[in-house]
């Protein structure tokens, strides 16, 4: 494997990422092999979406070879809330990505790796690509007992996952990525992968959850270098070019004009939670107060990542008619955030009479409110 | 013979698409229709029924996951019509025809099938019908270059409404570079490129720098001056902007604002302010931000202004009140729990420490670094954010000298913060040194609070700070 990453590779790189169109003649290539140098999930996402949008697939495949540091990526109509653990996500500050292919939700460490299969929608052969990987597999480790299914997954000892697969078609390209586990934190993957939102009910694309294995378990030997490697020769030799990786840097706006934009959107709130597809939450708040438990019955619609309607069964007279409405009133409309829901609270508490009594009601219901944010 | 069809029926509209929406095969034979669509004049729109098209893999049928149009809305060709899923792949349609849409064959989570309409599609025929595949080639005319922009191979993609716009403003669509899919031109690359071209106001263009020549007769010495009033003014390039102003709905953080900052007008807020000299309190920060920092806090100033103001509250219980809503009664808290303006991403939010009054220095600095990592991430709770009696806004860390800080109800006061600046001030011999500068400027509540109680509090708070020793006579 040969890295270039001299001045000359870069104006080349810019070459053909930029000028596809241009009837851009180069030697051999049919393909091209890139790696990201970054592990920053939004950064490489948006690499995606760049090379998916502006790259003239025709003339040549890519292959994108990427690693993130912590992170969940949920499919492009999927539910967080019915995903992951949202909670243990924001104090392990675990980031929160969404894609643009459909698919399922996944869980990204430095010891999983990504790979994009970038070509023409005509081309676009998800199966092909994952023969290759296995195939890759196989060169490496001939002992390794691993196939692909029919519904695109990479098992190893014909029962562990160690890959899924997701996809996106647009106007004139498509691209295939998948992840194979090398080396990811298990530990980790199960505990946030586990939602512990209760009664929620939506049509968002459900994941499948599945028994995972590391490739490292099976073979301590392996590396994500050398699984990197090795697809990307097997790759190489399948559409005969040269067995080399150019390194992309996706915070380079000369290289990849327009990607900090494309970086930035991934990253708001408004693509992250507000994506979701609409969904409603139906539950009982089991609240202690003074040595009591009161049930109460929540029930919430959210669109856009917005709450639509919302309906809190509390006892009569508990909380001052007026200031229970301007709650309601409050939330209706806002985002489905804990953070926002907090500021709503606090800010109504201000300017309501100052009542401890009343203040640690409030509290009561505004932290268990929170709670199925 | 399809084409003498449209022209007679002209008054019908089409639903049978089968001469209008063709699949590949026959393609070519399109092509020439094609032409004389674009040159034929029938008056009204028809509908045409856009068909979903193969999603390869030998798939059939798709779920409708989101729709970024609606009925009645206007597309251009390229525009995304609706996002649709198949196992593990989502796909994004995108229209090939430039009309408005007029009616949507499947609601979300529906299943569409392959081959059969999606959407209908009213055509304006005046704009001529694009060919089955997704890049088009505009079909080369015999004259002005501005309709046909083909270059030798090289397609250029750009919708009908962009091309209009560059011929109007006489630009080769073959030099102006696409940042849209599949390096499309956008309208916004064209108006980059004019706005390159016409640099910054008034551009020295070739064309109007054709001055015709004075005829000889005329006054020599004058030309220079005629030459000077003759400077031409591109008045030929129309400065396009093509910004829109968006209305959005008030929710979240700017909801809580409104309603905070509404309750706040009611209170009558005279302000009081003055400049500190902080440059002992600087000094002795220097000699303490280790022994902190080894104890594992960041030490700041804000932990001093705290505890000063804290003391100051004892001396002036009134400032540390509040006011019941009918403005009968004074309530004199008994915590000091001093409230810190955080700027977050989201929007202004003021957490308190609680019960200064029995803190030290360095539980105050704990206490800061604490909610300061909980409001970065966004996971200040509500007990970390209510109960409040008195706040102290640093918008010195951002800049600015005197300001003129609202009162949080249900406070009475408030203290804004200015900048630490470095300026020349009179020592007690008449000399002139360096000191370290910093203006606070107050606000309270003229219902209960007077100014000389806000004055005295100032001063007391001010002592404490020029002089740091002092406050160890009065901690508690």
């Amino acid at each position: 494997m040969v890295l270039h990453p001299s001045l000359k590779n870069c104006l080349w790189l810019s070459c053909v990422l930029r000028a596809p169109k241009a009837g851009f003649r180069s030697t051999a290539s049919g393909a091209l092999i890139i790696q990201s140098v970054s592990n920053d999930v939004y950064q490489n996402l948006a690499v995606e979406d760049w090379i998916h949008d502006h790259m003239d697939l025709e003339k040549r495949q890519v292959l994108f070879l990427w690693r993130n540091s912590p992170a969940v990526v949920i499919g492009r109509h999927q539910n967080p809330w019915q995903e992951c653990n949202l909670r243990l996500l924001r104090q392990k500050n675990i980031k929160l990505a969404r894609r643009r292919s459909g698919g399922g939700t996944v869980y990204h460490d430095l010891g999983n790796i990504n790979l994009t299969f970038f070509t023409t929608r005509k081309k676009y052969e998800r199966m092909e690509n994952l023969k290759l990987v296995v195939k890759a597999l196989k060169a490496l480790r001939p002992q390794l007992d691993v196939h692909v299914t029919d519904r695109y997954d990479i098992l190893l000892d014909r029962h562990y996952k160690i890959s899924g697969t997701a996809a996106k078609l647009g106007g004139t390209s498509a691209y295939h990525h998948c992840t194979l586990l090398c080396n990811a934190d298990r530990f980790v993957l199960s505990s946030v992968l586990k939602s512990p939102y209760k009664g929620l009910k939506s049509n968002a694309t459900p994941s499948v959850p599945a028994s995972v294995k590391n490739l490292f378990e099976e073979d301590p030997t392996l590396t994500s270098e050398m699984l990197l490697d090795a697809i990307a020769k097997e790759y190489a030799t399948l559409h005969q070019i040269d067995h080399h990786i150019t390194l992309i840097n996706p915070a380079d706006e000369m290289l990849l004009p327009g990607i900090k934009n494309k970086t930035k959107e991934l990253q708001t709130w408004e693509w992250v939670y507000g994506k979701t597809p609409k969904f409603s939450v139906s539950t009982c708040l089991n609240m202690v107060y003074k040595g009591s438990v009161l049930d109460v019955k929540v029930n919430m619609d959210v669109k856009h990542g917005r709450i639509e309607v919302c309906h809190i069964d509390l006892p009569e007279q508990w909380l001052p008619p007026a200031l229970y409405s301007k709650l309601v009133k409050s939330l209706t409309g806002s985002k489905f955030c804990p953070n926002e829901t907090t500021t709503l609270a606090t800010t109504l508490l201000g300017v309501c009479p100052q009542d401890d009594e009343l203040h640690s009601r409030w509290n009561l219901l505004c932290e268990n409110m929170i709670m199925l944010m | 013979v399809c084409v003498h069809r449209v022209r007679s029926c002209s008054s019908i509209r089409f639903i049978k698409s089968k001469y209008v929406c063709v699949f590949d095969k026959s393609a070519l034979k399109f092509s020439h229709q094609q032409r004389l669509f674009r040159t034929s004049a029938v008056s009204c729109g028809q509908i045409v029924q856009f068909k979903l098209s193969d999603i390869g893999e030998g798939i059939t049928e798709v779920t409708v996951k989101e729709w970024y149009i609606k009925e009645g809305d206007s597309v251009s060709q390229f525009d995304s019509i609706c996002e649709v899923q198949s196992d593990k792949a989502s796909v994004t349609i995108t229209s090939r025809y430039d009309g408005i849409i007029r009616k949507l064959h499947y609601s979300i989570d529906d299943i569409a099938f392959v081959g059969k309409p999606l959407v209908d599609i009213e055509i304006d025929a005046s704009k001529g019908v694009a060919s089955e595949e997704d890049v088009v080639e505009t079909p080369p005319m015999s004259h002005d270059e501005h309709t046909h922009q083909e270059i030798k191979g090289h397609k250029t993609l750009a919708t009908p409404a962009v091309r209009r716009l560059a011929m109007e403003n006489n630009i080769k669509l073959s030099e102006v570079v696409g940042t849209g899919k599949d390096n499309r031109i956008l309208k916004e690359d064209i108006l980059n490129y004019l706005a390159k071209q016409t640099g910054a106001i008034l551009p020295p263009s070739p064309k109007a720098e054709i001055i015709p020549p004075l005829p000889k007769s005329e006054t020599v010495p004058a030309a220079p001056k005629d030459k000077a009033r003759k400077i031409p003014l591109p008045v030929s390039r129309p400065i396009v902007f093509s910004g829109k102003d968006k209305t959005e709905p008030v929710t979240g953080f700017q909801k809580a604002m409104v309603k905070t900052m509404s309750a706040a007008l009611k209170i009558p807020h005279f302000g009081y302010c003055d400049e500190i000299d902080l440059t002992q309190l600087v000094q002795l920060r220097e000699e303490l931000k280790p022994l902190a920092e080894i104890r594992g806090v960041k030490l700041s100033f804000m932990p001093f202004f705290i505890k000063a103001a804290s003391l100051g509250l004892l001396q002036y219980p009134i400032l540390n009140a509040s006011l019941d809503e009918n403005c009968q009664n004074v309530t004199y808290k008994a915590s000091h729990n001093i409230g810190v303006a955080m700027d977050t991403e989201q929007g202004l939010i003021v957490p308190n420490v609680k019960n200064v009054q029995v803190c030290s220095v360095f539980d105050i600095a704990s206490e800061l670094n604490r909610l300061q990592s909980l409001g970065s991430a966004g996971q200040l709770g509500t007990s970390d954010l209510t109960g409040g009696t008195f706040t102290l806004s640093n918008i010195g860390t951002i800049g600015g000298t005197y300001a003129k800080p609202v009162i949080l109800p249900p406070e009475v006061a408030i203290g804004a913060l200015g900048k630490i600046q470095v300026l020349p001030r009179f020592n007690g011999k008449g000399e002139v040194f360096k000191a370290q500068i910093m203006n606070v400027s107050w606000s309270a509540d003229h219902r209960i609070i007077d100014g000389a109680t806000m004055a005295r509090f100032s001063n007391l708070w001010k002592s404490y700070l020029e002089n740091p020793a002092s406050m160890l006579l009065d901690l508690k």
